[in-house]
């Protein structure tokens, strides 16, 4: 084992299409016009000693270590900023450039501590190298001068030195090491995109700030890591490094954490992770990571995570810790009991969105023919159902149409119910970089997210919709685009059903759905309607990326049909730079829908009632499926509360948490006679569980995961499971305790099964996916190399669908009990339910959940910033602290959903998507007043959390 | 929840399917309906369904009720697997 070798080029690679041919230290290259000299060099096999270059950023030119001198050129010109030219005769290395490289190389040395032997970048140093290459041996200045090393100057006080910024709980920051060579203030701009950085003083003087001379904590600074990645020295090193030393190994794998899927090189020292490095070659991040995948892995060491299975007879008994083999006994023996008693359909489980899709596939095969039922379900029905629906009803699948590299085509962009900088923050750099480059932004947001104004970016339209009017909204664009004849015909003509077409246009041509009309209930401007709308149909390239401020609405599924039909209108589909980009939540959930964890949907979205499909798996299977929809989750509560349904095995979910109405998901589980669930930790579902299966981690397992863009990326195992088991293994034992005769050796071999049965995967193996780095499906023989772009010739359903969109008011209504309406969202540093971030030192941007209030509501109720407040809804009510902004619009409140203790689910209710049951998260009536503390269900809540973690012979419970 | 809570949310989620397909071209909304039902609804959630319906189908849209007769019936409810 080694590391993954990853070249750096210097600079990055140029995109044009024309060939340049020139001659460098005799050897003749040829590249694409625009490269650098520099890069020309690498790819020839030259490695120009460089300091401030890094393919990551562009080109500076301040080191002055990379020159060349070029046949009759005059001078020695930077390599990094000068660009290939035909012909041109290149010199790397002459006496005159190796002593200005030593002369500058001595400069450097002499202002830099000499502590190599202890210093965390020791092995990993691109000073010390360049050091060794230029052959410096001396330093005729001597090092008592001037300096920015030592603390004290002869016993003086040193006013140049800065001490070590030790904030961030991730890396440090030493000024002392630091050469100033912009690269971390350029990745910051250039990469992340938050112009955090920047370089204080001149001359001499100059160093790196965060902020305004702020420390790395309290300045603007995300926690992304593209400086530290960028830093050639010891100034900014990872803490891990400092603490572990240089990594040894690597491995490729994928983020556990959102659906952009980046890739990350796992760099190990034994079996102890060392720091997690974003891969340059990653094709949906590009060498670019966040705060969560880069640094928030700490939980999978977590003192709090459970390695033992647990059996109890009740919930309200402790814990037991039995052995495997008596846990899987239990469940078997009890699964079976329940539905001899209770019949077939009484039982059920949830696949996880967190897993791979091996395992996922493993569960919904265990329900669907270990089981004999179709009761299985994922998280995706509380976050994309809508889009499945919706996209399969306007262009015949629920893909997403684009891959991540497609907004670097894009013109015109709307971000509507996203929040791409805090939710899926890689894409957001990818697209803030694209805006800095001139596309036109239109945000549909209830509240003024980062995307509305941050340094460098502006939407041109700011769209502040009351939550729950999407549909209104995105119909009354369309008006504007048929009505003032903006509608791209010709594309409609060969692409889309006229006669549908013509019966839409006539629907939204009609004036009720006029940005006028609207107005009064949106309380959205109709001008910016027009203006936005006008936009979107005449800037050239138009894409729409949405979340679940689209989905979790009772019109959830109407809006993502609006969505499609505005991107058909205007001709925005089948190609770079337009579509219809779903922003999935977790890392895998386009993959359990792939998987078919849906109960209506075998693998492949192919529907249960299809007699083909079934016979199959049938076939490979050796059972009968049922060809009967299952319950979906919200059902399998209402079930398990009517008396008929009593067992369920959850394998890494926490609906207690994450799913509406949790009183109801409460009464639901206490309801059943057999809970399982499997989790890294006893999360709150856990509470009502009578079986705990211990999971394993995303880096103790083989696997893959499907990102938001359909990629399929393979999931490495990088350290043996510390609960013994991956979570494909605790399936397929559990599958064999109820007496199916399964046999999976490696993970592959599930992926093998897969690809036989699901046309979409007919390619996909390991060692294709060894080859190919990634593949998107569908990749079969009509696609061998995968699908970045849907829909190119032709609509996968035929002809492209225009379906009306009535807006109809959601039943949540405010009124004088209830006056304020709240939504809610994700913030940058917690991820989800937070059990995988909050126990990471990410609790320190984010150690609570606050109420987004406007001072006008505030005023009102006499509010201050800072307060506990009490929120109530018609469902149930919590206590937080209040945080007035006017990011929310007057009438509006938002919170975040991170800690279990806020029990913001109390306050939301059963409403749900009218064709998924999606739940309404996004909007609830409610109402705020001061308090003094927490609700009694909090504090009841809290009580019975502490009893039901208790485990017999251990004191004190995890968590 | 009760039995009568559950029954409740049936009907409510079965008009928010009828309100949906209210706004679509005529010929579509019975079989929109209908469809959707039998695609999406589970049979112990159909079989509510007839169940409250045969009761007189008290709240149900009047679409809803137009649909009923192309819901599938579903069958009873299946013995536990062989072997159990």
């Amino acid at each position: 084992m080694s590391l993954v070798p990853e070249i750096d080029y210097g600079t990055p690679a140029s995109r044009s299409e024309k060939m340049v041919t020139l001659t460098i230290d005799g050897r003749e290259i040829t590249v694409p016009e625009g490269t650098s000299i520099m890069r020309a060099s690498m790819e020839a096999g030259i490695q120009v000693p460089k300091l401030c270059a890094t393919d990551m950023v562009d080109a500076f030119g301040s080191c002055r270590l990379c020159l060349i001198e070029i046949e009759g050129r005059n001078g020695t010109p930077a390599s990094c900023t000068t660009p290939v030219a035909p012909g041109i005769k290149v010199h790397t290395q002459t006496s005159r450039l190796k002593d200005i490289r030593k002369g500058v190389m001595e400069l450097y040395i002499s202002d830099h501590p000499l502590d190599c032997l202890t210093c965390a970048a020791n092995g990993d140093c691109e000073l010390q190298d360049m050091a060794g290459a230029v052959g410096l041996r001396d330093v005729r200045y001597g090092y008592e001068g001037d300096n920015h090393v030592r603390a004290r100057n002869n016993g003086e006080i040193n006013a140049k030195w800065m001490p070590k910024d030790e904030s961030n709980p991730y890396f440090t920051y030493d000024p002392s090491k630091c050469i100033v060579c912009s690269r971390c203030v350029r990745a910051c701009e250039e990469v992340q995109g938050t112009f955090a950085l920047t370089i204080e003083g001149r001359g001499f003087g100059s160093r790196v700030s965060p902020g305004m001379h702020e420390d790395f904590v309290s300045s603007e600074c995300v926690s992304c890591g593209a400086c530290v990645q960028a830093c050639p020295t010891a100034t900014l090193t990872e803490k891990s490094v400092i603490e572990i030393g240089q990594p040894e190994h690597s491995a490729v794998t994928t983020c556990a954490y959102c659906g952009v899927g980046c890739s990350f090189k796992a760099e190990m020292r034994g079996e102890e992770l060392v720091r997690m490095v974003p891969w340059k070659d990653g094709q949906a991040n590009r060498g670019h990571s966040c705060v969560k995948g880069r640094f928030a892995y700490g939980y999978s060491a977590h003192k709090d995570r459970i390695l033992n299975p647990m059996i109890r007879e009740k919930v309200s008994d402790p814990w037991r810790e039995v052995t495997w083999e008596e846990a899987y006994a239990h469940v078997a023996s009890e699964f079976r009991r329940i539905q001899y008693q209770y019949g077939r359909e009484s039982i059920g489980g949830i696949t996880s969105s967190r897993c791979t899709n091996e395992e996922t596939f493993l569960v919904q095969k265990l329900i669907r023919a270990g089981f004999g039922n179709n009761n299985v379900d994922t998280c995706a029905r509380v976050c994309h159902s809508p889009t499945g629906y919706g996209l399969g009803q306007a262009f015949g699948t629920s893909a997403g149409t684009q891959d991540f590299d497609s907004v670097e085509h894009t013109d015109v962009v709307i971000v509507i119910g996203a929040n791409p900088t805090d939710g899926h923050p890689v894409f957001g750099s990818r697209l803030k970089k694209r805006l800095r480059q001139g596309a036109k932004l239109i945000v549909i947001d209830p509240r003024r997210t980062d995307l509305v104004k941050s340094p460098h970016i502006e939407a041109a339209f700011h769209l502040p919709l009351k939550p729950g009017t999407n549909v209104a909204v995105m119909t009354a664009l369309a008006h504007v685009i048929v009505t003032e004849g903006l509608a791209n015909e010709a594309f409609i003509r060969q692409r889309c059903d006229w006669s549908e077409f013509e019966d839409w246009a006539a629907f939204v041509a009609e004036e009720q759905h006029s940005p006028e009309a609207i107005e009064t209930f949106t309380g959205v401007p109709a001008h910016l309607v027009r203006g936005a709308a006008r936009l979107f149909a005449t800037r050239g390239n138009g894409a729409i990326y949405y979340g679940l401020g689209v989905t979790e609405h009772s019109q959830g599924s109407t809006t993502v049909m609006a969505i499609a039909n505005l991107a058909m209108v205007t001709g925005n589909i089948g190609r770079p730079g337009v579509g219809v980009n779903p922003l999935r939540g977790q890392n895998n959930v386009q993959g359990s829908c792939d998987m078919g964890s849906f109960p209506h949907e075998l693998p492949g979205y192919r529907h249960v009632a299809d007699d083909a499909t079934r016979e199959i798996f049938e076939k490979m299977w050796g059972v009968t499926l049922s060809n009967e929809p299952g319950l979906r989750i919200p059902n399998m509560l209402d079930a398990a509360v009517d008396g008929s349904f009593k067992g369920i095995y959850i394998q890494g979910e926490d609906i207690l948490q994450s799913d509406p109405d949790t009183k109801h998901v409460a009464a639901g589980l206490a309801a059943m006679e057999c809970v399982v669930v499997q989790d890294l930790f006893l999360n709150e579902t856990a509470n009502y569980a009578h079986v705990f299966l211990p999971g394993s981690t995303f880096l103790e397992k083989d696997g893959t995961f499907t990102n938001a863009e359909r990629r399929i990326n393979r999931v490495r195992r990088v350290m043996t499971p510390k609960n013994g088991y991956a979570d494909w293994e605790v399936t397929q034992k559990l599958a064999q305790a109820m007496g199916l005769a399964w046999n999976y050796s490696h993970p592959s071999e599930i992926m093998d099964e897969i690809a036989a049965t699901t046309p979409s995967f007919a390619l996909v193996s390991y060692d294709y996916l060894e080859k190919m780095g990634s593949v998107q499906w569908p990749c079969n023989e009509k696609s061998p190399k995968g699908s970045p772009i849907m829909h190119i010739d032709g609509f996968v359903r035929g002809k492209g669908k225009f379906i009306r969109t009535e807006y109809v008011a959601t039943d949540e209504r405010t009124g004088p009990r209830f006056p304020l309406l709240l939504t809610t969202g994700r913030i940058l540093s917690q991820y989800n339910v937070g059990a995988q971030t909050r126990r990471t030192e990410n609790v320190v941007w984010h150690a609570e959940d606050r109420l987004e209030v406007h001072p006008h509501d505030a005023e009102l109720r006499g509010i201050r910033d800072g307060d506990w407040v009490r929120l109530a809804s018609r469902s149930g009510d919590t206590t937080l602290r209040a945080l007035i902004t006017d990011r929310v619009a007057p009438g509006v409140v938002y919170t975040t959903f991170h800690h279990p203790t806020t029990q913001a689910n109390v306050i939301t209710t059963d409403f749900s998507d009218w064709a998924t049951n999606c739940p309404e998260y996004k909007v609830t009536a409610v109402q705020i007043s001061p308090s003094n503390g927490p609700s009694g269900w909090q504090v009841e809540y809290d009580e019975q959390a502490r009893q039901s973690r208790r485990i017999a012979g251990k004191l004190e419970a995890a968590e | 929840m009760s039995h009568d809570g559950t029954q409740q949310k049936l009907v409510r989620m079965a008009n928010q399917i009828a309100t949906f397909f209210h706004s679509q071209p005529e010929a579509e909304r019975v079989q929109g309906v209908a469809t959707h039902i039998n695609k999406f609804w589970e049979s112990r959630m159909r079989r509510q369904f007839f169940e409250m319906i045969e009761d007189g189908g008290e709240g149900f849209d009047p679409l809803v009720l137009e649909a009923a007769a192309h819901i599938r019936k579903p069958a009873p409810p299946t013995p536990p697997p062989a072997g159990a």
